[in-house]
C-alpha cells in the first residue's frame, strides 16, 4: 500500500506544481528535503535515545508488567467476551502500556501477538471478532502520555514552552479513547440486532 | 495550565528511577543499554523519515492539498473548523509518518506557538494511525471482513479533531 501512496504523492505533486507554475519551488524542495530530514534527526534522535534509556530502566524493573496487571480489572469491563486469565489480555496490556509511554515501534509485536491469540478463539476465521475490534479501536485511539517526537519538533521550532501541550494532549487522548469504547459498543449492539432481523 | 504539563516528564523520570532502585535494578547500566537500543532504532527509521519528508513535501509545496481543501472552506467555516488543519486531519488516520510531516509544515507556516501549531501537535499526539494499524493487525491473521472496525476508528479520529480544536481554545485563547 505504502508503495502506491508514496509514489502518488510525488507524481501528483510534480504534475500539479508544473500546471500551476511552481517548478522553482518544487526544485528547491527536492534538494532541501535531505537536509531537512537530517536537521529533524539531529533534534529528535537525542530525545528518543534519552527516553529509550529511561524506558529501559522501567522495563528492567518490571514496571510495564506491573502497570499491565493494574489494567486487569478495567479489562473485564472492556472485553466482556474474554476470560480474565486469557493470554490475549496480557499482550493487549503490554501493547497499550508501551504505547502509553510513547515507544510505538516496540508495541507492535505485542499487538500482533494479541491478535493471534484472539484469532485462536475466533469462530469465524475470516471475520473480525468483537474483542478484536475493541482492541483495535483502543489501540488506534492511542493513549500516549509523552510523545517525544512531537516534543522534539516543538523544541526545534523554538517554542517558548515545548512541554505545555502534554496535559491537553492527555485530556484529548483520554476523551477520544472513552468515546472509541462507546462507539465500539454501540456499533457492536447494532450489528447484533441486524443479524437477528 | 502549562505548569501541570511541565511536571509530567520529571515526575515519570523520578517515579521510574525510585521504583527501579527499590527493585534493585542497576539503573545506570539499564539506562545505557536502553539508550544504545534507542540510537540503533533512530538510525533504522531514518530512511523512512527521509522518504516521507521527501514525498510529502513535494505534495504540500505543490499547493495541491491546500487548493483542494479551499474548495470546502465555506462548509468548514460553518463548523468553525480552520481549513488549514484539514491536511493533517485527513492524513493522520492514513499514515503516522505522513501526518508527522504535515504537522511540521503547519508549525513552520503558522508558528509553533500559534493556535494552529498547537492544534496540530495535539492532534498528532492524541491519536494513532487507524488505517495503517487496521490493515497491519487484521492482515497479519488473515481477517477479510472487518465489520464496523473502520467506522469506529474514523469516528474516533473525528472526535480527536474536535477535541484538539476545543482544547486549544480552552487552554490558550
Amino acid at each position: 500500500m505504502m508503495n502506491k501512496i508514496w509514489a502518488s504523492f510525488i507524481i501528483v505533486g510534480i504534475v500539479y506544481g508544473f500546471l500551476t507554475g511552481k517548478m522553482d519551488i518544487m526544485n528547491q524542495e527536492i534538494i532541501a528535503s535531505g537536509n531537512e530530514t537530517l536537521n529533524l534527526f539531529m533534534v529528535s534522535a537525542p530525545l528518543m535515545v534519552l527516553w529509550s534509556g529511561i524506558m529501559q530502566i522501567a522495563k528492567d524493573a518490571r514496571l510495564l508488567e506491573k502497570l499491565a496487571k493494574m489494567l486487569r480489572p478495567i479489562f473485564k469491563v472492556i472485553f466482556p467476551d474474554l476470560d480474565e486469565k486469557d493470554e490475549a489480555l496480557e499482550y493487549i496490556a503490554s501493547n497499550l502500556t508501551i504505547n502509553m509511554l510513547g515507544i510505538h515501534n516496540a508495541s507492535t509485536p505485542f499487538g500482533l501477538k494479541a491478535m493471534k491469540a484472539l484469532q485462536e478463539k475466533n469462530p469465524k476465521k475470516d471475520t473480525a471478532s468483537r474483542s478484536m475490534i475493541t482492541f483495535l479501536v483502543l489501540n488506534t485511539s492511542g493513549v500516549t502520555l509523552i510523545a517525544t517526537d512531537i516534543l522534539a519538533i516543538r523544541m526545534m521550532y523554538g517554542s517558548q514552552n515545548p512541554t505545555e501541550l502534554i496535559f491537553p494532549t492527555i485530556i484529548a487522548t483520554v476523551v477520544n479513547t472513552c468515546f472509541a469504547l462507546l462507539v465500539d459498543r454501540f456499533l457492536y449492539r447494532r450489528s447484533v440486532k441486524r443479524e437477528h432481523h | 495550565m502549562s505548569t501541570i504539563s511541565n511536571y509530567f516528564i520529571p515526575a515519570i523520570v523520578f517515579f521510574v528511577l525510585v521504583y527501579a532502585l527499590r527493585k534493585k535494578v542497576n539503573v545506570y547500566d539499564s539506562f545505557c543499554h536502553g539508550a544504545k537500543e534507542g540510537i540503533l532504532m533512530s538510525i533504522e527509521i531514518f530512511p523512512f523519515l527521509m522518504a516521507m519528508i521527501f514525498g510529502m513535501n513535494i505534495l504540500l509545496k505543490s499547493g495541491f492539498i491546500t487548493d483542494f481543501f479551499s474548495l470546502f472552506r465555506p462548509v468548514l467555516e460553518m463548523f468553525h473548523i480552520p481549513v488549514e488543519i484539514m491536511p493533517l486531519a485527513v492524513t493522520r488516520p492514513v499514515s503516522g509518518n505522513a501526518s508527522f510531516v504535515v504537522m511540521i509544515d503547519i508549525i513552520k507556516q503558522y508558528g509553533v506557538d500559534s493556535n494552529l501549531g498547537r492544534m496540530a501537535a495535539i492532534l498528532q499526539g492524541a491519536t494513532d494511525t487507524t488505517i495503517y494499524v487496521l490493515s497491519l493487525y487484521f492482515g497479519s491473521i488473515g481477517i477479510k471482513h472487518i465489520r464496523y472496525a473502520l467506522k469506529a476508528g474514523l469516528l474516533t479520529d473525528l472526535i480527536t479533531v474536535i477535541m484538539a480544536l476545543l482544547l486549544v481554545t480552552l487552554f490558550f485563547a
